[in-house]
């Protein structure tokens, strides 16, 4: 093969070469010579979204599903401009994707040229980092080197901006080469800290296993790992929003996920703890509140593959710098090598302290009334869902929390949500992303009516593509978060969160093409899950729910997490004071 | 609803001021920071300092190595002990930052800044503006028989002092070049 081709060209083939096989895209005037190479060639699927927004979280969620890193491909200007949401919620989830974006010939930038904007200007601060190509003969290398930053170390979001003529004019191609870039970020931990970590675990009274998504990130191997160590120790695990599967939900050890919505259970362990095991996890802010109240008696490990998150928010003891996977392989060996020790009869305390808060059931509701909890159906599609390999997605707000409460996952890779931006919309379009990399598996997307209509045109994607996505919409009419925060905050002052002029969401599925299903009645909820779950094709379910119905537990901002509210709790101003100013 | 009770500047610097138990004492730290030599790099590090709200008391860079394109940009930048960790740690992690250095907690260091002055008057004040430039070893590298221009090499703190002598004696207008640093010693930075 002759290494001479044109920019256009060497796009291509350097997707080739990094096994890219998908990618999610919408033409236009500067990508035009890519669209070409891609019409001329059968290596990669080309899927055309309806918004660039979509295509890049297609690329997220087919990269949360499958370890491999999403690749997006946009136009300049507005293109580029409506991937940002998409890079932005990419760089807060640390999910590799790579997004391609066309640009105006390079000798037209800086004059105001049509659909000309300053993407890597724009996009600076949104991705890892970014490129702007102005010589064909560094394309290849750009785009090689694109991939390794962006599946090396934290992952994240990378950008390359190609201009027209740099697609046009002929260059050398290079092929990869490993160990080229500079950027070698550190995977080993620090043997000393791991060893301090292992010691500490052999004193500790009241330990816990904090995960995150760092997890997920690390790959397969660190949760088996983390099983592993969780199984030998004995000692519980909770994890963030962005962990779940890591550690199977069917796990005697397991919590649930803890934080703002969080478990009780979790929750209340978190805070007394005398050991807290960070592992992937970034002490958010959903899950410290009031960084002054939390946790305030344990001693805090942190492993995390990111210098900067370390004493970021919260000033731990030992800090580990690694990846997960090859931090918990050492860890483990340590404290077997060292004798396997715990201290059991604290450890058998604590669990009876953990039994007694389970006890609590927090979850916990009755199906009262004519019209379906929402809590409710995500207990039944949990019901009849779980026997299947399912991959999650959701949007954004208390239909997230709810499908991460009554949802369990036992494997990573099969929950995609948009945790650190909060992206609504995220999950239509993410659920077109996995369904393309998982054809046979059933995917659903948790979604409300609000979040959904923000990017529901991708359901013209998911019938061109015949992706049997189900979109399980809990319809309360409201943007159910934002009326919950009014109601705790704003003296019950519900200021434009309820959604009127809704559409009918069965005809606005029969307009696509899709099958709409309607459900309202508790009593006929069963059959109509299975009737989506068994329908070869893309379902909009539109589930009428309870319209007031308010996700608990929660930790009211300002508050330490064994000040939970629980379900049924008085919820007038709850929050109160400095509290009233976080969000 | 009752008056919120905000600490000025508590949703400036993110989270950090919240923090219990550690040092409150705002430093002044002169960061050394190795970095590839591409567009973009500078805005780069500059938009994390104004992302993130941290303070930047002066910001110098150049090419230092043409054939291995490196540049050394060197930042003064005060805050307290954790958020001086938190700016290397997060300078770190840019892609193109090969090092980040403080030479406040990596030893003794030297650092020198670079300014012009220029000074316009008749009579005794232009003989007290040369002999004050003699003291501070600053040169006249332009004069005009109404106006010096001064060129003075020192630390900051220096060429504070030299200005304010400067002030009464016809100062007219000053450019600095922000802080270059070194460490002291044979040894290198790697």
């Amino acid at each position: 093969m002759s290494n001479s081709m044109t920019g256009a060209k060497m796009v291509v083939q350097a997707l080739i070469d990094q096994g890219v096989d998908t990618v999610f895209g919408y033409p236009g005037g500067a990508v035009l010579p890519i669209y070409d190479e891609i019409f001329q060639q059968n290596h990669i699927q080309h899927v055309l979204v309806r918004h660039e927004q979509g295509a890049v979280h297609a690329a997220e969620g087919y990269a949360r599903s499958t370890g491999k890193p999403g690749v997006a491909l946009v136009t300049s200007g507005p293109g580029a401009t409506n991937a940002v949401t998409g890079l932005t919620d990419a760089l807060m989830d640390s999910i590799p994707i790579i997004v391609l974006t066309g640009q105006v010939p390079t000798f037209m930038i800086g004059s105001d040229a049509f659909q000309e904007a300053d993407t890597v200007g724009i996009t600076r601060p949104c991705t890892k980092h970014n490129w702007l190509v102005k010589d064909t003969d560094d394309l290849a290398k750009t785009l090689h080197e694109a991939f390794h930053v962006s599946t090396s170390g934290r992952p994240g979001p990378v950008l390359v901006d190609i201009p027209k003529d740099v697609q046009f004019a002929t260059g050398t191609y290079q092929p990869a080469k490993p160990q080229a870039s500079h950027y070698q970020p550190q995977v080993k931990g620090d043997i000393e800290s791991i060893t301090e970590l292992a010691k500490a675990m052999e004193t500790a009274k009241r330990p816990i296993f904090y995960t995150g998504g760092g997890v997920i990130n690390s790959g397969p191997q660190a949760s088996q790992l983390l099983r592993e160590l969780v199984a030998a120790t004995g000692f519980p695990v909770t994890s963030t929003l962005m962990g779940l599967g890591a550690y199977p939900a069917s796990g005697e050890a397991w919590l649930g996920m803890l934080g703002m919505h969080g478990l009780y259970e979790a929750n209340m362990a978190m805070h007394d703890c005398d050991l807290m095991i960070n592992i992937g996890a970034r002490f958010d802010d959903r899950i410290t509140g009031t960084v002054e109240h939390f946790s305030p008696e344990s001693k805090k490990a942190h492993i995390d593959i990111d210098a900067s998150s370390i004493n970021k928010v919260i000033r731990v003891d030992i800090p580990i710098v690694g990846d997960v996977a090859h931090v918990l392989e050492d860890l483990l060996k340590v404290w077997k090598s060292r004798g396997r020790k715990t201290d059991a009869e604290g450890n058998a305390k604590w669990w009876r302290q953990i039994n007694e808060w389970r006890a609590v059931d927090c979850l916990a509701f009755k199906q009262t009334g004519p019209n379906i909890r929402p809590q409710h159906a995500m207990a039944r599609l949990e019901a009849l869902t779980k026997s299947h390999d399912r991959y999650i997605c959701t949007e954004v707000g208390q239909h997230q929390m709810w499908a991460a409460q009554y949802l369990g996952f036992e494997a990573p890779n099969r929950w995609m949500t948009s945790g650190g931006l909060g992206t609504m919309g995220y999950g239509h379009p993410a659920s077109i992303g996995v369904q393309m990399a998982h054809r046979d598996a059933l995917v659903i997307n948790v979604a409300g009516e609000a979040s959904w209509l923000m990017n529901m045109q991708e359901l013209g994607t998911a019938i061109q593509y015949r992706l049997p996505v189900k979109q399980f919409i809990l319809n309360n009419e409201r943007l159910g978060m934002v009326r919950q925060w009014q109601e705790l905050l704003h003296g019950e002052r519900y200021s434009q969160s309820w959604s009127e002029a809704l559409p009918d969401f069965v005809k606005l599925a029969e307009a696509f093409g899709a099958k709409g299903i309607q459900c309202s009645d508790p009593a006929d909820l069963d059959d109509a899950i299975m009737e989506m779950i068994n329908h070869d094709g893309p379902v909009v379910f539109d589930c009428l729910v309870e319209k007031h119905e308010n996700c608990f537990p929660m930790i009211p901002s300002g508050k330490p997490h064994n000040e939970m509210l629980l379900a049924n709790a008085k919820t007038q101003g709850a929050i109160t004071g400095t509290g009233a100013v976080m969000v | 609803m009752s008056a919120l009770n905000i600490k000025k500047g508590s949703t400036s610097h993110s989270a950090y001021n919240l923090r219990p138990n550690y040092s409150d004492t705002e430093e002044r730290h002169t960061l050394a920071v190795i970095v590839e030599n591409e567009p973009g790099v500078l805005a780069r590090v500059i938009g994390l300092f104004s992302g993130r709200g941290y303070n930047i008391e002066s910001l110098t860079v150049a090419e230092i190595d043409r054939t291995g394109h490196r540049s050394r940009i060197t930042i003064v930048t005060s805050g307290t002990p954790q958020v001086i960790a938190q700016i290397t740690a997060q300078l770190g992690r840019i892609v193109s930052v090969h090092n980040v250095y403080d030479l406040t907690v990596e030893g003794a260091s030297v650092e020198r800044e670079l300014a012009l002055l220029k000074v316009s008057g008749k009579g005794n004040d232009r003989i007290e503006a040369i002999r004050l430039a003699d003291i501070f070893r600053a040169n006249v590298v332009d004069s005009t028989l109404e106006s010096f221009v001064f060129e003075i090499t020192g630390t900051p703190e220096k060429i504070d002092a030299f200005a304010d002598l400067m002030r009464p004696l016809g100062l007219e207008e000053v450019a600095r070049t922000g802080v270059a640093a070194l460490s002291r010693g044979a040894h290198a930075l790697p």
